[in-house]
């Protein structure tokens, strides 16, 4: 009964301190700023309040708030929360075996926000998350897209649209992991045979579409409900975007060959082959999710994998980010996917660009993250030096104004290195492969 | 002089085998300017025998390191082909990996690194799966790695034998330096047996253990009591006689264990049979330094990066440095990967070891000098010193930094890579 009490007084005490920092300005001054949508500032401010950032600038132009926090930041590096456009933490999963799409299957109903995996993600800059259901599947369901918050329940972390729905995108994947290639179905055997799964439930979407079109509000006349083929009808009609799991290059483009021939938009995750075919992808105005991985194979699909496939596909025009794929790459890592992208040839500008503000435009959420602009989410990192560095420390992370880790708590710092009990409460999902091989 | 009897010989060869093609002659002729002498002329030469020299040379004949030094006292002399770069390093090696039994394509055919069939296999030697054309290695070789420790893979009690390569050579034999390393041993999850079969917990694996120790101990009296009589010597038992290398302390069991309690079982076990031990992974090391100091038992410490799950979820970045002031013994590793990446590559898990807690060389050693000592070859590598084997990395910058590049590989005295990875 105590320690009961002492938590509610304990979580009172942290929210009362939360909305305190709301209420004032907290200006962030003397640090260089990288606003990723303009050049980098030497000497920056950067004012945020209730949540926004109200201003961003050169010591020299921007007048702080005569009631605002100072933070004395000099010598630091400023830059947005990290978006990250696939990520499997929070221990959740998504379809089972029982079909190889299953589009009304949400992710949102397994995830525990208690699952260390979200700490570390915070540990590593990221404030915002696409978190996925795995590859084992032609569909595997719908993903949601995350504030890393500090939260108690997956509501308190959902992002709401302008109609105050929470935003999703959907999961699917071609190539071998979705394959069974002994298996008597309903899984796929062969990659034509995946690609023929996808077109009939998709045709069939299309005839559920039109027999609502055709109803035209008249209930009578109106399909059965069916929420996984209304989640197909919400991609078609460019509501929700196909996160597509693929690697091999004529896989990817079988991918965008579906996405263009049923209308849904689509951004292509992994892309370790992009490289071959990066002409074909700019032309198809397709953007890429790529993984920079340490090494090439570990599945046949990624033994073409290249550090240069970001450089690459930027060349050719193609908008990239980068992800983690947590549990594949570390969520404490994401920056050094960018900086081993740059090691390969891409430019500086561009892959800090990839693991913000291209990457949130991969989740329609470019107008409020991705970069430390007026009037946006004051979504950011305070870094203790170059962001591509391997020295560089995240030391605080803040979303929506409110700090969710500083490096200098003993806590977060186990979060951060890791130690006993920084993997407590953690739920390990590496799926999908019926006899429990794990396959991402 | 060597290099121009070998291009004349080489000619010789082929004016005896007239039917061979002028590739050969060409590749005959390569092969044999890469022998040349080599200078490496760096802005910063990390040796790793002593502090590091700016704008130093390292000369280069016959595969041997001849000289070490400032350039204002080594002088490169004519003929030798000089290698410029801003830092320079001795060779990396990775202190345990199971590369060339593990192959990147992640199929049956070349995963190599385990037999499940029993739990104690000492028996199987490492050098009869290696594969020296392996994608792996020279994707290892190319980020300046030059020698690997590897062999059999945790996930028995006692896999097989382990060995030492350098990443060159197109067959086992022209790879091996040394092709009976170390014996490799699984405590905890890893040990324990699959599909029900035994050890099914971690008591059954430690006696089990024992007993296996203990009968290698009682072969090992055996055949010492026969002397030199073959007629009172033991009957020959290839699994016997590698474990009798363990008894004998000729070799250590390289002990894969993670949680602190395994441990202390390792520590427990090599007391009392008198064994020399290496710990591997050892994620939970820093609850028990005062244990494995007292042992004086070296760590080949997990990746810095591995992941933080089962037996291993409290692992640290910090424990290298950990480790290290507490003055164990340290080595990295790339270890094994089930899946992806296939491998990890040592001079990035330093990178996050040097961001960690280790100073800049305390990172490099446990990457070269330190990771020599541990595996018994610091008299041929480790370190740019005379006499040594010709190992040299390039780099363009801070090895340990994302964006720096290895610009150049040197490995017995031959250039291996000059791409920029």
């Amino acid at each position: 009964m105590k320690s009961r009490f002492i938590t509610f007084l304990a979580l009172f005490l942290c929210f009362g301190a939360a909305s305190r920092a709301q209420d004032k300005p907290q200006a962030f001054v003397g640090a260089q700023i990288i606003p990723i949508s303009g050049p980098p500032i030497p000497n920056g401010v950067l004012v945020v309040h209730r949540g926004k950032i109200v201003a961003v600038g050169p010591a020299s132009q921007v007048a702080i708030p005569s009631d605002a926090e100072r933070h004395d930041v000099t010598g630091k590096v400023i830059m947005p929360g990290l978006v990250d456009t696939h990520s499997h933490i929070g221990g959740g999963a998504g379809g089972d075996a029982s079909a190889p799409m299953q589009p009304d299957v949400r992710i949102l109903d397994s995830i525990n926000v208690r699952d260390t995996s979200l700490k570390r993600a915070q540990a590593g800059g990221i404030t915002t998350v696409n978190i996925m259901p795995g590859s084992g599947h032609l569909l595997s369901g719908q993903t949601v897209y995350v504030k890393l918050r500090n939260g108690n329940t997956i509501e308190d972390l959902l992002i709401r649209d302008a109609q105050g729905n929470y935003m999703w995108g959907i999961k699917m994947a071609n190539g071998t992991n979705s394959l069974r290639p002994n298996s008597p179905g309903p899984f796929p055997g062969t990659r034509a045979k995946s690609a023929a799964i996808v077109r009939d439930m998709f045709t069939r979407a299309v005839e559920y579409r039109d027999k609502i079109r055709r109803a035209g509000g008249d209930r009578s006349k109106l399909p059965p409900r069916d929420l996984g083929l209304e989640a197909l009808v919400e991609a078609m009609e460019g509501k929700r975007i196909v996160h597509f799991h693929t690697h091999r290059h004529d896989d990817i483009l079988t991918a965008i060959r579906l996405s263009k021939e049923f209308g849904f938009r689509v951004v292509l995750h992994h892309v370790s082959e992009g490289w071959r075919v990066a002409d074909e992808i700019a032309r198809a105005r397709v953007p890429a999710s790529i993984i920079v991985i340490d090494s090439p194979g570990g599945k046949l699909e990624t033994v073409n994998l290249v550090f240069q496939n970001g450089a690459i596909l930027d060349r050719a025009g193609v908008p990239v980010a980068f992800h983690t794929d947590d549990y594949i790459t570390d969520s404490r890592l994401l920056l050094r996917s960018a900086a081993l992208a740059v090691r390969a040839g891409m430019s500086r500008d561009k892959a800090l660009a990839a693991l913000t503000l291209t990457a949130a435009q991969m989740l329609d959420l470019q107008d409020r993250i991705g970069s430390l602009e007026r009037g946006k989410d004051a979504d950011f990192i305070i870094l203790s030096g170059d962001p591509l560095s391997v020295y560089t420390k995240v030391l605080e992370t803040y979303v929506e104004g409110i700090k969710v880790f500083d490096r200098s708590n003993p806590q977060d710092r186990l979060y951060a290195v890791g130690g006993y009990g920084a993997s407590r409460d953690q739920d390990v999902h590496i799926e999908c492969f019926e006899d429990g091989e794990g396959q991402r | 002089m060597k290099m121009i009897e070998k291009v004349l010989r080489a000619l010789t060869f082929i004016k005896r085998h007239e039917k061979s093609s002028g590739a050969l002659v060409v590749l005959l002729l390569a092969s044999a300017a890469a022998q040349a002498q080599i200078a490496v002329r760096g802005e910063t030469v990390y040796t790793m025998a002593g502090a590091p020299i700016r704008d130093g040379v390292v000369l280069i004949r016959d595969g041997k390191i001849e000289r070490v030094g400032p350039a204002s006292q080594v002088a490169i002399p004519v003929g030798y082909r000089t290698l410029t770069a801003r830092v320079v390093t001795p060779g990396l090696i990775d202190a345990h990996s199971t590369v060339g039994l593990s192959g990147y394509l992640n199929q049956p055919h070349d995963q190599m690194q385990l037999d499940t069939s029993a739990p104690i296999q000492p028996e199987l030697r490492a050098i009869d799966a290696y594969d020296a054309r392996e994608f792996l290695v020279g994707y290892l070789r190319s980020f300046g790695i030059t020698t690997v420790h590897t062999g059999h893979g945790p996930g028995a009690l006692i896999s097989g034998q382990t060995m030492i390569v350098k990443t060159v050579g197109d067959t086992i034999d022209q790879a091996v330096i040394v092709p009976e390393a170390m014996i490799a041993a699984s405590l905890g999850q890893a040990g324990l047996g699959q599909g029900g079969k035994s050890p099914g917990t971690r008591s059954k694996e430690i006696a089990m253990l024992r007993a296996e120790l203990l009968k290698a101990q009682d072969y090992v009296a055996k055949q010492k009591a026969a002397g030199n009589d073959p007629s009172k010597a033991p009957s020959r038992d290839i699994r016997m006689e590698a474990l009798a290398r363990v008894i004998r302390g000729e070799i250590p069991l390289l002990v894969n264990v993670h949680r602190a309690h395994d441990i202390m079982s390792a520590l427990r076990v090599a007391k009392e049979f008198g064994i020399k031990i290496v710990l591997d992974g050892a994620a939970e090391a820093y609850l028990v330094m005062d244990q494995i100091k007292a042992a004086g038992v070296p760590v080949i410490i997990h990746p810095t990066m591995y992941r933080a799950a089962g037996d291993a979820e409290n692992l640290s970045m910090e424990t290298a440095a950990k480790l290290r002031r507490a003055g164990i013994p340290v080595a990295l590793q790339s270890c094994y990967e089930s899946y992806v990446p296939k491998t990890r590559v040592v001079l990035f898990e330093a990178a996050i070891a040097a961001a960690n807690g280790l100073s800049f060389e305390e990172a490099l050693a446990t990457v070269t000098i330190d990771a020599a000592r541990i595996l018994g070859i610091a008299n041929r590598v480790g370190s740019l010193e005379p006499g040594k084997d010709a190992d040299v990395v390039l780099f363009d910058g801070d090895p340990f930094e994302y964006t720096s590049h290895v610009t150049g590989v040197i490995i017995n005295g031959q250039v291996a890579s000059e791409e920029r990875r």
